[in-house]
C-alpha cells in the first residue's frame, strides 16, 4: 500500500510540474490541481498509515494503549483540500475571463502590457 | 504569560471586513466603517505591542488545548512590531484608498477584501503552528488574488495569471513540507518542532525538508531566481493595492523564513552559504532590472526584489549584529515601500502615467508635495540621517567581520544602484521640464476637491513622520532590533513560553 502511493504520488507531482510547463492555461491549471492531490496524499502518507482505532480514550482509563490511527494528518487534509478547492474555483473563474478578455488560450499571448514600457 | 489579548488585532480586521460586507454597494459607509476599523486596528496593535515589551513573550492556547496539542498564537517581540508596522500600514492605505480607489470598486468589496488581508497578515505574523501559518498564508493571497483582480483590466489580467500561479505553487511547496515534516516529528508547534527537529539523526532529510520551506518561502517573498512574477504583475493593480503588497505581502515571506530558519532549522554551513550566494544574485539582479526600466512603478517593483537580498544577507550571516541590522532594514523597508507606491499613486493621478518619458516639471507645479516625497525617496536611498542609513551600517560591519568580500561589493552595488534610480527619478519627474505633445488627461489631482486631497497627502506626510522618526530614533529602534536578534539566536525563551511546564518533565 505505502510503494502504491509512494509511486502515485511521485507520478502526480511529475505530471502535474510537466503541465505546469506547458503553454496553455488549462494545463497550468490541470497541473496545480494535480499537484494539489500529490501533495494531500503526501500527508496522507508522512502521517503513517495504520489500520487503528479511533484515538478516543474510554472513561475510566487514562491512557490509550491500543494501536490507533492517527488523526491530525486527516484533518490537514481536510483543510487543504477546503482552501485548494476555493483557490482552484477562483483560478478557473479567472481562467475564463482572460479567455474572454483575449481570446486565447496560449500563455506567450498575455504579455502586450509588457511591450508598452 | 498567557494573554487572550493576542488574538483582537486579528478579530478586529475580521469584523471590520464582515460589517463591510453588510453595507455592500453603500460606498460612504464603507469608506468610513474601514478607516475606524483600521484606526482601532492600530491602536490595539500599539498595545500588544507595548505589552510585548513590557511582560515579554506571551501566548494564547485556542480553545485552551496545551501545547503542542492546540494552535498556539504567541507574541514575540519581531511578532509584534511586524503587527504594529501592519497597523500603521493598514491606516495608512486605508485612507488613501477612500479618494484614491474608485468607487465602482469600493462597490464590489474592495474594503471587505482589504481587511480580510489585513487580518490574515496579522494571523500569519502572530501564529505558533506551522499548519495555520500554511492556512493564514492561504487567506492572505485569496485576498490579494482578489485585490489584484478587481477591477478586470486586461493588464491587470495578464498580471494576475502569472501571480495566481506562482503563489499557487508556493503553497503547494510550503504544503509538501509540511507534510514531511509531519511525519518526520509527529507535530506543528514551533516550539515544539524546535525541540524535536534538534534530536533527528537524519539530517539529510531535515535539510531536505528546510530547503523546501526556503523554495516556498522564496517564490512568495520574491527572491532570486523566483522573482520574476513580481515585477510582472506588481505594477498592474491601483496604487494603493500595489503599496499594500509591495510594504507588506514580500515582506510576510520574509517573516516567514526568519521564523522558520531561527526557530526550527538553524542553518547550517551548507544553508548559510547558500543563503548568502542567493542574497547577492538577489541584490544584484534586482538592481539590474531597476535600471532597465523607465516606468516608476515597474521600478520600485524590482527595487523590492532587490531590496529582499538585505534581508537575505542578514539570515545568511547570521551572527547578532547581521540579524539585528536585517530586521532594522524590515521595519524601514515596510513604510518606505508603501510610502513610494502611495506617492506613486499621486504622481499617477496628477500626470495620467507612470513613465519617466511622459513625466516632468512637477517641482515647478508642486513644490510643497515635491519636498514630500523627495524625503521618502531620500530614506529610500539611505541618506543620512534618514531610515535607510542605520541598518545598513550594521550589515556592512557584519559583511566585513564574515570576510565575505563580495556579498559587500553586492550591498555596496545595490546601495549605489537605489541612489542613482532615485536620482534619476528626482531628474526626470520634478526638475525636467513636462514633455509637450503626449499628454492625454488633465490634472486629475489638482480638480479634486480639498478633502480628497487632504486624505492623499495625510498618509505619505504620516509615513514619512514615521520614516523619519525611524531615522532619527534609530538608537530605540536599534535597541528593538538587537532585542529581536537576540530573541531569533537564542530561542530558549521562545520554546519556554510555549510549552511551559511540558518541558521541565
Amino acid at each position: 500500500m505505502e510503494l502504491l502511493l509512494v509511486i502515485l504520488i511521485g507520478v502526480l507531482y511529475a505530471a502535474g510540474i510537466y503541465l505546469m510547463f506547458r503553454r496553455s492555461m488549462v494545463r497550468l491549471l490541470l497541473g496545480l490541481i494535480l499537484l494539489g492531490n500529490g501533495a494531500n496524499l503526501l500527508i496522507f502518507l508522512m502521517g503513517d498509515i495504520a489500520k487503528g482505532k479511533p484515538p478516543i480514550i474510554k472513561a475510566g482509563a487514562s491512557v490509550f494503549t491500543d494501536v490507533y490511527a492517527d488523526p491530525v494528518p486527516q484533518s490537514l487534509i481536510l483543510t487543504a483540500i477546503v482552501i485548494s478547492f476555493g483557490l482552484q474555483s477562483f483560478a478557473i473563474i479567472l481562467l475564463k475571463r482572460i479567455y474572454l478578455l483575449t481570446g486565447s488560450d496560449d500563455l506567450d499571448t498575455l504579455n502586450t502590457h509588457d511591450k508598452d514600457i | 504569560m498567557i494573554d487572550n489579548f493576542i488574538i483582537l488585532p486579528v478579530l478586529v480586521h475580521m469584523f471590520t471586513a464582515i460589517i463591510a460586507i453588510f453595507f455592500w454597494q453603500k460606498v460612504n459607509i464603507q469608506r468610513v466603517i474601514s478607516i475606524l476599523g483600521s484606526s482601532i486596528g492600530l491602536v490595539l496593535s500599539l498595545k500588544l505591542f507595548l505589552k510585548t515589551q513590557g511582560t515579554g513573550i506571551l501566548t494564547m492556547q485556542a480553545g485552551d488545548w496545551q501545547a503542542p496539542f492546540g494552535i498556539t498564537f504567541v507574541s514575540d517581540t519581531f511578532s509584534s512590531v511586524l503587527v504594529l508596522l501592519t497597523g500603521i500600514v493598514a491606516i495608512s492605505v486605508s485612507l488613501f484608498s477612500t479618494a484614491a480607489v474608485s468607487t465602482n470598486r469600493i462597490r464590489y468589496g474592495y474594503f471587505a477584501i482589504f481587511h480580510f488581508l489585513i487580518m490574515g497578515l496579522n494571523g500569519a505574523f502572530l501564529t505558533g503552528d506551522i499548519f495555520n501559518l500554511y492556512v493564514w498564508f492561504e487567506i492572505v493571497i485569496i485576498s490579494s488574488f482578489v485585490l489584484m483582480t478587481l477591477g478586470g483590466r486586461k493588464p491587470q489580467m495578464e498580471g494576475a495569471i502569472k501571480y495566481v500561479a506562482m503563489n499557487m505553487l508556493a503553497s503547494i511547496i510550503f504544503l509538501t513540507a509540511i507534510g514531511i515534516l509531519y511525519g518526520i516529528t509527529g507535530s506543528l508547534n514551533m516550539a515544539d518542532l524546535a525541540v524535536k527537529v534538534a534530536q533527528i539523526e537524519n539530517r539529510g532529510l531535515v535539510n531536505v525538508t528546510g530547503l523546501l520551506f526556503f523554495v516556498g518561502f522564496g517564490i512568495k517573498s520574491a527572491v532570486f531566481p523566483l522573482y520574476f512574477w513580481l515585477p510582472s504583475s506588481y505594477h498592474t493593480p491601483p496604487s494603493s493595492i500595489a503599496a499594500l503588497f509591495g510594504g507588506l505581502l514580500t515582506k510576510v515571506g520574509i517573516y516567514a523564513m526568519f521564523r522558520i530558519f531561527t526557530l526550527i532549522f538553524v542553518p547550517d554551513h551548507f544553508m548559510m552559504n547558500l543563503f548568502i550566494i542567493v542574497a547577492i544574485m538577489t541584490l544584484v539582479t534586482g538592481a539590474l532590472g531597476a535600471i532597465s526600466k523607465n516606468s516608476m512603478r515597474r521600478m520600485f517593483s524590482y527595487l523590492i526584489v532587490c531590496h529582499i537580498g538585505y534581508f537575505i544577507a542578514g539570515l545568511g550571516l547570521f551572527t547578532e549584529i547581521a540579524i539585528a541590522g536585517a530586521i532594522f532594514y524590515l521595519i524601514h523597508d515596510i513604510i518606505v515601500k508603501t510610502n513610494l507606491f502611495l506617492v506613486s499613486g499621486i504622481i499617477y493621478k496628477a500626470r495620467g502615467s507612470t513613465d519617466l518619458r511622459r513625466l516632468g516639471g512637477f517641482y515647478k507645479d508642486y513644490p510643497k508635495l515635491s519636498i514630500l516625497f523627495a524625503i521618502v525617496l531620500f530614506s529610500l536611498a539611505g541618506i543620512p540621517p534618514l531610515s535607510g542609513f542605520w541598518p545598513k551600517i550594521n550589515l556592512f560591519q557584519a559583511t566585513l567581520t564574515a570576510n565575505s568580500f563580495i556579498l559587500i561589493l553586492a550591498l555596496i552595488f545595490a546601495s549605489f544602484i537605489t541612489l542613482y534610480l532615485i536620482a534619476k527619478i528626482w531628474l526626470e519627474v520634478f526638475w525636467k521640464g513636462l514633455p509637450k505633445g503626449d499628454i492625454e488627461k488633465g490634472d486629475e489631482f489638482e480638480d479634486l476637491p480639498g478633502e480628497k486631497k487632504f486624505v492623499l497627502i495625510l498618509p505619505v506626510v504620516s509615513l514619512a513622520a514615521v520614516s523619519i522618526f525611524i531615522g532619527f530614533g534609530a538608537e530605540y529602534v536599534m535597541k528593538i532590533s538587537q532585542k529581536i536578534a537576540v530573541e531569533m539566536i537564542d530561542t530558549q525563551p521562545y520554546i519556554h513560553a510555549v510549552l511551559g511546564d511540558l518541558l521541565s518533565k
